[in-house]
């Protein structure tokens, strides 16, 4: 089940200024990012970051603008230095690489795909989409099936020729995805890539990607400010807030136990009944006498409601992929999976 | 008593004598140091005035029809547009009816060498710039100089080391025209999108592969409008280069000034007229030509 860790993070920080190592040791004893600011004229990016990201995976980094997000993933590639800690990828010490071994760990082992697009606008998509291939030294024929590639996999067929102007946003961040793909890298970093699309584009370019990456297996490190979109997609989710890991597991954890007021705030609008899993709710095998069809353990709160209602001792049996039976899920379960958990009244006003 | 009188009411300048030295010093060093380099420098601008020279003659030996024909041409491929073709084919007829076809070839000949020379050092100046903001604070302030003083100022030390004739008039006109393409393409590297260049980095770009392959292509618009206000400033200082010795529209300008002939002032006056509309409309129609795509849209 779980696969090997692909990138490591190690007591990460990152302040921003004229001259952060000076003013390291105050963060390390705990020096507050406000504080810092009015004491030291310095900002903070990062604070003791230790995060592992696994491989196959789609991690996501969530977290209200200016927490940090975008300045941790750059951190993977390094078009960010930390101030101190370490970047293992593969095991191997990301810091440890000169400026050329560098250039060519970015070509062949890591991809990006950015907010605005950071798309070529002199260049056709057919020349975007290779633009990556053609920085490694790919030319000719090779360069062009390639691309085409990818242009076909995105659904951009017909549209090579066209410059990025000439496309709706959604259609750009398809050549910004086909661009990152094209490379064949392991990683793909995603720094709030839907982000500035509308609703419906951004449901379409999510299902886009997890369809990819049934295929393509890719240790996905996702960003994003949405909720919705982090549940949908992440297989596992860490909150930053103001440079610091607040909460690291899976979509499950997030939304059943919320580490604090912070994030039991982002999680109040979510539709529970969508979200939580029967499994993040049922009660103990035998805990109560079942009847009628037994349910998934992976289903949601919505599709149990109907088939609990249905059942005459209203509960019924949860059973794993493989139709062995592990739990049991009332009518009260589910009530009670539906409440939000309370925020301290105090903190939500002050929030 | 008396003395500090004297400083109120007058300024405290140096001594009339001192001032005579020190003017004496300073001219009759720079005469020694051009009789003493003169010769080499001159030497070192050969290859300079065999390439104006060419120029020259190139334009000034082909069949004047051929030669209309490149330049309708030029203007087609530049700006894609029907109407400046024709009004450049037009201005050129009348201007050869009315007699000043060579002088237009010998002034078009020096407008064409001094941008070339202009882009050949200006670009890359202004990436420089572009690159570090330490070069960056020490050639601002010299194009500010160089922009602000008179022409004819620094037509005197350069007359002073190379004479009189076509390489110094050329040199005059290179300083006075680069300013606004060395400026333009440092902004113009400046301005490009960070988000862009930061892709660029993410996929491993060399420093070479992100100059050619971004930040050039995307600063062209700007270094194209800098070579436009290059190109129009080389036209402003025809007649001025034509006092030590450049050939071409300005002279006769010049004879008009002197012996107070009208007719031949405003023919010749226009025609310089003619080449800067001509020379702006192409370069400005294809620097819009290559922002078509590249305006966001969104
Ligand atoms: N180059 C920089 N110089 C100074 N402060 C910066 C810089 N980059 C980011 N920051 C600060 O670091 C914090 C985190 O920024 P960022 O990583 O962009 O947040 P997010 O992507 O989560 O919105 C913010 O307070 C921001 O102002
Ligand atoms: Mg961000």
């Amino acid at each position: 089940m779980s696969d090997p860790i692909k990138i490591s993070i190690r007591n990460l920080y990152k302040i921003f200024g004229k001259n952060p190592k000076s003013v390291l040791h105050h963060v390390e004893n705990g020096l507050s990012k406000p504080d810092l600011l009015e004491k030291h004229k310095h900002v903070l990016g990062l604070q003791n970051i230790n995060l592992d990201i696994e491989a196959r995976h789609i991690h996501v980094i969530m977290g209200l603008s200016g927490s940090g997000k975008s300045t941790l993933i750059r951190h993977f590639n390094r078009l960010i230095e930390p101030t101190a800690g370490e970047i293992l990828i593969d095991g191997q010490d990301v810091m440890k690489l000169n400026e050329e071994e560098l250039r060519e760990f970015r070509r062949h082992n890591i991809s990006m795909v950015f907010q605005k697009f950071g798309l070529l606008p002199h260049r056709t998509v057919m020349d975007n989409v290779g633009y990556g291939l053609a920085i490694q030294g790919i030319k000719g024929d090779e360069l062009k099936e390639r691309s085409q590639k990818w242009i076909d996999r995105v659904g951009l067929t017909g549209f090579e020729k066209h410059y990025p102007t000439q496309l709706s946003g959604g259609m750009q961040q398809r050549v910004g995805l086909a661009r990152a793909l094209a490379t064949d890298c392991e990683i793909l970093l995603m720094d709030e890539a839907f982000s500035a699309l509308d609703p419906l584009i951004r449901t379409d370019m999510q299902t886009i990607l997890l369809d990819l990456q049934k295929d393509l297996h890719k240790t996905i490190v996702f960003i994003t400010h949405d909720l919705d979109e982090a549940l949908r997609i992440g297989d596992r989710i860490t909150i930053l807030r103001d440079g610091a890991i607040i909460q690291d597991g899976g979509p499950q954890d997030i939304v059943m136990r919320p580490a604090d007021d912070y994030i039991r705030e982002f999680i109040r609008d979510i539709n529970r009944g969508r979200v939580v899993q029967i499994g993040s709710i049922m009660a103990e095998k035998g805990s109560a006498e079942t009847s009628g069809e037994p349910i998934l353990v992976s289903r949601n709160l919505e599709d149990a409601l109907p088939m609990v209602s249905a059942s005459p001792t209203n509960a019924i049996a949860v059973v794993d992929d493989n139709g062995q039976e592990i739990g049991v899920v009332t009518s009260k379960d589910i009530m009670s999976g539906m409440e939000r958990p309370a925020v301290a009244e105090r903190a939500v006003k002050f929030m | 008593m008396a003395k500090e009188e004297s400083w109120i009411e007058a300024f405290p300048a140096m001594e009339r004598g001192d001032l005579r030295e020190l003017r004496k010093a300073v001219d009759s060093g720079f005469r020694e140091f051009s009789a003493d380099f003169g010769p080499y420098i001159e030497a070192a601008f050969d290859p300079l005035l065999t390439f104006l020279i060419w120029s020259e003659k190139l334009l000034l030996n082909t069949p004047w029809f051929i030669v209309l024909a490149a330049l309708a041409a030029i203007c087609w491929y530049g700006s894609k547009n029907i109407k400046v073709v024709i009004g450049v084919i037009v201005s050129f007829m009348l201007i050869g009816y009315f007699g000043m076809w060579e002088n237009t070839m010998r002034t078009l000949s020096m407008i064409l060498v001094c941008t070339t020379l202009s882009i050949a050092f200006g670009m890359p100046l202004g990436i420089l710039m572009a690159m570090s903001n330490k070069a960056q604070a020490i050639v601002t302030p010299i194009l500010d100089v160089m922009q602000t003083m008179p022409s004819f100022v620094y037509l005197i030390p350069v007359v002073m080391l190379l004479g009189i004739g076509k390489v110094p008039g050329l040199i005059a006109v290179v300083i006075y025209a680069i300013p606004p393409l060395i400026r333009l393409t440092n902004l113009g590297i400046r301005l490009v999108d960070k988000e862009v260049l930061e892709a660029s980095d993410a996929f491993g770009a060399s420093k070479r592969q992100k100059l050619f392959g971004v930040q050039i292509p995307l600063a062209l618009p700007n270094i194209m409008a800098g070579v436009n206000q290059t190109i129009m400033m080389a036209l402003a200082m025809v007649v001025v280069a034509s006092m030590i010795g450049v050939k071409g529209l300005g002279q006769p300008v010049l004879k008009a000034i002197n012996n107070q002939q009208f007719f031949l002032g405003v023919m010749n006056g226009l025609a310089i007229v003619a080449l800067a509309i001509i020379f702006d409309r192409v370069t400005q129609a294809y620097g819009l030509r290559i922002q078509k795509h590249r305006n966001k849209a969104h």
